[in-house]
């Protein structure tokens, strides 16, 4: 079946199309919607042709790391919804959503794109904790670019809750925002054969060879990277997909208005 | 003491702006969005398809199976640990009961209908938006349906019979609170889910379900209105 299925893929990429008549380097039309639950302190629904996802951000306050007593953070979890796709299923998330998360994490994390000291309320003692939950709603393919893409809308549209004395009073929020200093995009970049591709469909993530998500801020620079795929990839085509990846950010920074 | 205006403004009888759109998910093969006030439910049908683990299949026909899960950004106090609670359990269980009487699943035999309930945001009324989206849901599977089911929860705050309690209605503090959570066939004029939480005499609950079936109505209309505009009145607009 997958062998069949890569055949078909692979002609169609050597005619230089793809299923949906896309060329191979064609993003899907991006939207975002912001505010899109009430009940979360900041939240994002992100479209990429069919592919739906949401983001939700829920604010708390806890000890902060004994190794980090002036800091706050963020802790970001992904749950692949068994409603969004025949091929998931109930329970506790596996290792796709974990891997899904944990790269989003990176992206944010690393970028320093929210400034963790900010989220200090008392040191040692008390700090903001960023709570990201990503939720698929529609899997048609690319969750990755689409769960960082919502989780950096809803920290964006975040307000904080007010705290006193040692209670969030989640009814009322104030007019803070989350500290976001830097705006991390992900684009994962596909190879299926010698092709490279961007914005997978679910029949072309069955069956590449090589998969790398790039996470990068607005001035170029780097901040997270994942290989996924079984294919080794060579040093040049490492940086072809780095650059492709960094060429594509550009347009889908527009979509979130950074 | 008595309950004279409503919190949120409504007449007694008058439920909350609702809205509904069907096909939702393109990836299921039947879905729906129902929302109610500030209540929002998104429900995904899969199947009939096979039913793993084996020993839970039937021989003589296919089985429903419903999860209802709140997403964990949905409520709007602490975050909500994701992974299933006693109360998510019980609720499932519940909306199952209350869809499977609709269904004739005998031509499934060994086969799993699933439908899967998940809220962005609650107010109040979860169970029942629940159960109104995955109705329309398993009509756009193209499941055969005895009748529509179309859920709605009365209440009684402090003296007086109401429809559709929101989340303020529930903790109103000044007198007593019941909430009467229902589902109903709205043309073979059965309830299929009946449960109550609070303290009511036999007269309440009797104008309770009256007030029920009247909303169920409505919210049955606002259903037929989603599904008619995702297919269309007629075969010719069948492909839209």
């Amino acid at each position: 079946m997958t062998a069949e299925l890569r055949n078909h893929v692979l002609d169609f990429l050597e005619k230089g199309f793809r299923f949906d008549g896309r060329k191979p380097l064609d993003y899907r039309k991006i939207t975002v919607d912001y505010g899109i639950s009430k009940s979360a302190e900041g939240s994002a629904r992100v479209k990429i042709g069919e592919t739906e996802v949401l983001a939700g951000v829920k604010l708390s306050v806890e000890k902060p790391y004994p190794d980090r007593p002036d800091e706050g953070t963020i802790m970001v979890n992904a749950e692949l919804l068994p409603l969004s796709s025949p091929e998931f299923e109930s329970g506790p998330p596996g290792i796709q959503a974990v891997e899904l998360a944990r790269v989003v994490d990176r992206g944010i994390r690393e970028s320093k794109a929210i400034d963790f000291k900010k989220l200090l309320i008392k040191k040692g003692e008390e700090a903001w904790i960023v709570n990201i939950d990503i939720i698929t709603i529609n899997d048609a393919g690319n969750l990755l670019d689409a769960a960082s893409l919502a989780a950096l809308a809803a920290i964006k549209d975040s307000k904080m809750p007010k705290y006193k004395d040692g209670v969030i009073d989640y009814k009322e929020k104030s007019k803070n925002t989350i500290p976001l200093e830097k705006e991390p995009i992900e684009v994962t970049v596909i190879k299926i054969g010698d092709h490279f591709i961007v914005d997978p469909l679910p029949e072309e993530e069955k069956v590449l060879d090589g998969r790398l998500t790039v996470a990068s801020t607005k001035d170029g620079k780097i901040c997270a990277l994942q290989k996924g795929g079984l294919s080794p990839l060579t040093q040049e085509e490492i940086i072809k997909m780095i650059d492709i990846a960094l060429d594509k950010t550009k347009d889908i920074r527009k979509a979130v208005g950074g | 003491m008595s309950y004279k205006k409503r919190l949120d403004g409504r007449d007694f009888e008058e439920p909350r702006p609702m809205e509904a759109k069907v096909g939702i998910i393109p990836r299921a093969d039947g879905s729906a969005m129902f929302k109610i006030g500030d209540t929002i439910a998104y429900a995904a049908v899969y199947g009939p398809r096979n039913l793993h683990p084996r020993f839970l299949q039937d021989p003589t026909k296919g089985i429903l199976r419903v999860n209802y899960n709140m997403m964990p950004f949905s409520g709007s106090g602490d975050r909500v640990r994701p992974g299933g609670s006693r109360r998510s359990k019980e609720i499932a269980l519940v909306t199952e009961k209350a869809l499977l009487p609709v269904l004739d699943l005998s031509d499934f035999p060994n086969a799993v209908v699933d439908v899967f309930i998940e809220f962005p945001q609650t107010d109040a009324g979860s169970r029942c938006a629940g159960i109104s989206a995955a109705a329309m849901a398993l009509a756009d599977a193209g499941l055969a349906m005895k009748d529509l089911v179309s859920a709605v929860a009365v209440g009684k705050v402090d003296d007086r019979i109401v429809a559709d309690l929101c989340y303020a209605e529930e903790a109103y503090e000044d007198g007593d609170v019941a909430d009467i959570p229902m589902a109903y066939l709205p043309t073979l004029d059965r309830f299929t889910l009946l449960q109550m939480d609070g303290v009511v005499a036999k007269d309440d609950i009797s104008k309770g379900l009256e007030l029920g079936r009247k909303v169920c109505r409505q919210i049955a209309e606002v259903q037929k209105a989603a599904l008619k505009n995702k297919y269309g009145a007629g075969v010719e607009k069948n492909d839209s």
